[in-house]
């Protein structure tokens, strides 16, 4: 289990690192997506991995340790969201650098070659 | 030795006096532009209320009580907010408030219709609110808070008409000056704090023997006089003050004559106690008085600008005070004490009479104006009153302190130096000679036409002017009665038991201070006469001699070095390519790690979760889908996104698999959103076609470029994979998890402790992200309002356009009513109502059960959003009204007004609170405060959503309109020539 989530994250973090390198905005998008998938999950094993054991309390008699640990849940939680907001900036920074300048390399203007 | 902070159950009178002027400030910003009268009764009202409390406080102040009043401000930093009034703050409250009312009262007929007048009174007023915390500030770092609040409102009113140059210019001189003296001021006062262990005002005035011992005692004065010396524009860092001229006369009147830049002097009195009586101050502050006050005298006679003229002669008169104030003995601060008062009356009607001729005239120009007697007799006699009280005329207040000033000269130099009284005679002959030169106008004829014809000010612009002209007098003439007890109030509060005895008198018998000042007087005549009639005084344009020593040029110089040093570093060290900015950074991101990072201690392997060849294959797919979409995205942009889509869901999965449901639902949710999102964005980028020439022309440095970018990802990879696994096999220390799992259920309500920690305990954070949601939607849709395609995606895409495809014959609608799409349009406008059950149901067990607001949110506007993908937007726009604003508003209002409900009964901000219902049907219902909250946070969520996506897909609608309108211009000029 831990060495699948590590190396998940290292794939797409990889991934995310190659992609946000490239020239062309769209590429730096996609790979600022999967580079929050890969801290998302990095933020979310702070907790430790625990399989079957939702932070949900039926009861207010419990043992702690049975539990999942809410807090970094809720900070992800939150981090989906605000991803999801700063994605949609991009987005538009994005469409309207290419309809600004014609073209869609991160630098606003074709390299010269 | 700590002064206990009082209790603050009585009527907080002096925290009212502080804060009422602020609130009011925001009334007055938020008044429509022509509201001249409302804004001048509401900051008359300020005022006067200010007076009333502080005349009302007169009888504790008469027996040297100390009024105290404080509330916790940062206790664990032993930090309180404190306010204090002894004698000193009380006379300059009132100082502050007086002159208020007047500069108030002018500024109502002062102010043209035309100036936006909201934001002239709302700046006034928070500069009444600053200036009076400076006054009443028991503790130190308070008290430079509120320094620097001044001088921010100082300039925000010298860059008042911020359409001219040197409003702006002056504006920005006069802030970098007082602010950066501010700076060196917090850190004077934090030594100080060091030295004596508290920043409690009334336990370091009693420790100034402790304070004077230590070694750091130099480095505290120094700072501490850099602060009082740059607001007071002593030498030299005079020079802002001749520019903060460009302000209206009010602020003119008001902040650079009688309040703020008597902040600085005000300090040096305040901490006299703490600080002076060594030579180190003598030499510190008398050497900058000295240097300003004959500076300052001998430029103003060679003004031309009225105002500029007031300006100088401030500056000087503020070198004799703080002369005074660097000789230090207890009498000489008497005379400070006393010299800050007369100067405030004399120089502010000064001010308002320049403002007066100004407004009148329709020029400031010494060379210009003349014989102004015959038309403004009122106003001329007044002047002149103020300047022979600024020249230091017998039976004028100008007089009393300025003798005073000479015998403290004399007195310092004993029989032998006379260098102090030399000085002091000197620009004692300077004022008298640029008091004549201000008078000069009310006498002869005009040198040019002027501007305007002037006529006598309306009744009320002049009270002010008379009012404190009349003081002057009154006070020249009887000292000892009319200003006799608030001066004694100030000295006893100032001194303590050093406080002198001293005689206010007209008359002292002739002795050698009424030689001195006759010398002055008959010397400044002959000087005004001579410079007046031989050398030609109207056609100087700058002051001899010390022209070369120009503080404002060498401001300049040092501000474009500064300039020019950062552009040299930008160029040098910056790159505006954005690779090469994200190359370093994952270089960094890198290195810095591998540097800091030892092994940890011990290498306990936690007891592992077991492996699981399932979840081992979906991150076989999730892997890959995140390569392959590394590998697509620049060619396949559509193929791409699917991809990480892919990614995304395996995401969604493994949070599912790991205990983290909410997780789960909101990931699942906002990959829909998202993808639908940049579908609706790809269609504004410019085509890509792979081609074999292409991939052939890539040169060699491509290559090595991609192999370095390639070796990065996968070290970069590796690094988060051996961090990530490293984590994972140790155990986690103590955290406050247990805490929100134990206390979810009994303190939040709720079993589900992820929303109980979102909506409760960690409520703010997450009112803070709802708006932070807010505003991008509002900046994604105010980007999208100014957005312009690009020449070649602006038209139809080729596919909509080929016969194959029904949107090139049908509307969205028409396909989703009668079109190929007939079957899915009715079953998903069918499914619109229950996927808004499904939210609500999402919505309501959000607190015992996975879902809550950002999930219930985002599943409505998904619910929405199919609508909008199946039959367009303007068929979903004609049959539902969406107004995404609304719902954002209402959202961040909601829950702003549950957290601040939690106030109405005494829990701070965000506090939750549980009612229990009995309803007829529904039973015992359980509602918590919170639950209201996530409401708001669902409607924050939908409203975002929405506004972004349908501001996105509004956008083809609006290029393919534009794009048939250049049609049919494109087609116009072809048809009218084919008609030729």
């Amino acid at each position: 289990m831990e060495i699948v989530i590590a190396l998940a994250v290292g794939v797409m973090f990889g991934s995310g690192i190659w992609l946000i390198l490239r020239p062309r905005t769209f590429q730096l998008i996609t790979g600022l997506l999967l580079m929050s998938y890969a801290v998302n999950i990095f933020i979310f094993a702070m907790g430790r991995l625990s399989v079957d054991r939702p932070p949900i309390t039926l009861s207010p008699d419990i043992d702690p340790a049975q539990f999942a640990d809410p807090l970094p849940q809720a900070l992800v939680l939150t981090a989906i969201v605000i991803g999801f907001a700063t994605t949609a900036l991009y987005l538009v920074i994005m469409i309207g650098a290419r309809g600004l300048t014609g073209s869609d390399h991160v630098d606003g203007k074709e390299p010269r070659e | 030795m700590a002064v206990p902070l009082p209790d603050s159950h009585g009527p907080m009178l002096l925290a009212s006096l502080v804060f009422v002027p602020f609130i009011a400030s925001l009334i007055a910003a938020s008044m429509p532009q022509d509201a001249r009268n409302r804004e001048f009764w509401l900051a008359a009202g300020v005022a006067v209320y200010g007076l009333i409390v502080a005349i009302s406080l007169y009888p504790e102040m008469s027996e040297g009580t100390v009024l105290r009043e404080g509330f916790d401000w940062l206790p664990a930093q032993g930090l309180y907010f404190l306010l204090r009034m002894d004698g000193l703050a009380w006379v300059f409250t009132l100082l502050v408030l007086v002159i208020g009312l007047l500069v108030v009262l002018y500024a109502r007929y002062y102010m043209s219709p035309n100036d936006p007048v909201p934001r002239f009174f709302s700046f006034l007023l928070a500069f009444m609110g600053s200036m009076l915390g400076v006054v009443l500030s028991g503790n130190l770092v308070q008290l430079v808070v509120f320094w620097e609040l001044t001088s921010l409102t100082s300039f925000l009113l010298i860059g008042y008409w911020h359409h001219r140059a040197d409003a702006r210019r002056g504006a920005r001189m006069a802030f970098t000056v007082t602010a950066t003296g501010g700076l060196c001021l917090l850190a004077g006062v934090l030594v100080l704090g060091h030295i004596v262990g508290s920043y409690d005002l009334d336990i370091v005035l009693a420790a100034g023997e402790l304070i004077r011992s230590d070694d750091l005692y130099l480095t505290a004065l120094l700072l501490i006089a850099l602060g009082a010396l740059t607001k007071s524009a002593q030498f030299p860092f005079h020079f802002w003050l001749p520019h903060a001229m460009a302000a209206p006369t009010p602020v003119s009147s008001y902040l650079h004559s009688a309040t703020m830049v008597k902040a600085g002097v005000f300090l040096l009195v305040r901490l006299w106690p703490a600080l002076a009586g060594t030579p180190e101050w003598t030499w510190i502050i008398g050497g900058a008085g000295v240097c300003t006050l004959l500076i300052g005298a001998f430029i103003a006679i060679f003004q031309h600008d009225l105002k500029g003229l007031l300006a100088y002669s401030t500056i000087s008169h503020l070198g004799l005070i703080t002369v005074l104030i660097g000789i230090g003995t207890p009498l000489a601060m008497v005379a400070a004490i006393f010299h800050i008062l007369n100067h405030a009356t004399f120089k502010a009607s000064l001010f308002m009479a320049a403002g007066i001729i100004d407004h009148e005239t329709g020029t400031r120009d010494l060379r210009l104006l003349g014989g102004l007697r015959h038309k403004l007799p009122v106003t001329a006699t007044l002047a002149i009153v103020a300047s022979a009280a600024m020249a230091g005329v017998p039976l004028l207040n100008g007089f009393l302190s300025k003798e005073m000033f000479f015998a403290e000269t004399l007195h310092v130099g004993g029989d032998r130096n006379w260098w102090m009284s030399v000085a002091a005679v000197a620009m004692g002959m300077f004022s008298v000679a640029y008091s004549l030169r201000f008078i000069s106008i009310f006498f002869g004829k005009p040198a040019g036409e002027l501007p305007r014809d002037p006529h006598e000010p309306p009744r009320w612009m002049r009270f002010p002017v008379e009012l404190l002209a009349f003081t002057c007098l009154v006070v020249g003439i009887a000292p000892a009665i009319s200003i006799g007890p608030v001066l004694d109030l100030a000295v006893a509060a100032s001194l303590r038991e050093h406080t002198p005895d001293y005689n206010l008198a007209t008359w002292h018998g002739w002795n050698l201070p009424l030689v001195m000042s006759i010398i002055a007087l008959f010397g400044g005549i002959t000087l005004y006469a001579v410079l007046r009639w031989r050398f030609n005084l109207r056609e100087r344009t700058r002051a001899p001699l010390l022209s070369h020593f120009n503080g404002a040029q060498a401001y300049e110089t040092a501000m474009q070095s500064l300039t020019r040093a950062a552009e040299w570093l930008v160029r040098r060290l910056g790159t505006s390519k954005l690779q090469k900015q994200l190359l370093m950074l994952m270089l960094m991101l890198l290195i810095v790690p591998l540097l800091l990072a030892g092994l940890p201690p011990d290498w306990t392997i936690l007891p592992l979760e077991g492996f699981d060849p399932l979840f081992a294959g979906i991150w076989l797919i999730g892997g890959a889908c995140a390569v392959s979409a590394a590998w697509m995205a620049k060619y396949h942009r559509l193929t791409a996104l699917v991809l990480v889509g892919g990614t995304g869901i395996i995401t969604a999965a493994t949070f599912l698999w790991l205990s983290a449901p909410d997780l789960a639902l909101t990931q699942l949710m906002v990959e829909t959103v998202t993808t639908v999102l940049l579908l609706l964005g790809l269609r504004w980028l410019p085509p890509r076609i792979e081609s074999a020439e292409m991939q052939a022309a890539a040169s060699r440095r491509d290559w090595t470029r991609r192999a370095l970018h390639m070796m990065l990802a996968v070290a970069g990879g590796l690094v988060m994979t051996v961090l990530t696994y490293a984590v994972l096999v140790h155990p986690a220390s103590d955290t406050i998890a247990d805490f929100f799992l134990l206390n979810a259920l009994s303190g939040g309500g709720g079993s589900n402790v992820v929303n109980v920690l979102l909506v409760d305990f960690r409520a703010f954070d997450t009112m803070g992200e709802i708006t932070v949601l807010a505003i991008v939607a509002l900046i994604v849709y105010a980007l999208l309002r100014r957005f312009r395609p690009a020449p070649d995606s602006a038209e139809v895409p080729q596919q909509q356009l080929h016969a194959f495809d029904p949107a090139s014959r049908q509307t969205p609608s028409e396909q989703a009513d009668s079109g190929y799409l007939f079957v899915p349009g009715v079953y998903l406008r069918t499914l619109l109502p229950f996927m808004g059950v499904i939210a609500a149901y999402f919505f309501m067990r959000g607190h015992n059960l996975p879902g809550g607001g950002f999930v219930a949110g985002l599943i409505f506007a998904v619910a929405i959003l199919v609508q909008y993908m199946l039959a367009g937007a303007t068929w979903v726009e004609a049959h539902i009204t969406l107004r995404p604003h609304r719902w954002l508003g209402f959202g961040l209002l909601l829950a702003g007004v549950t957290g601040l409900g939690s106030w109405a009964f005494g829990h701070p901000f965000l506090t939750s609170h549980t009612a229990h219902l009995h309803l007829p049907v529904l039973g015992e219902l359980h509602v918590p405060s919170a639950f209201v909250f996530d409401l708001g946070v669902f409607a924050v969520v939908v409203g975002t959503t929405m506004l972004m996506l349908v501001a996105l897909a509004h956008q083809s609608l609006r290029a393919h309109k534009k794009a048939s309108e250049q049609a049919a211009d494109a087609a116009m000029p072809a048809a009218s020539e084919g008609a030729l």
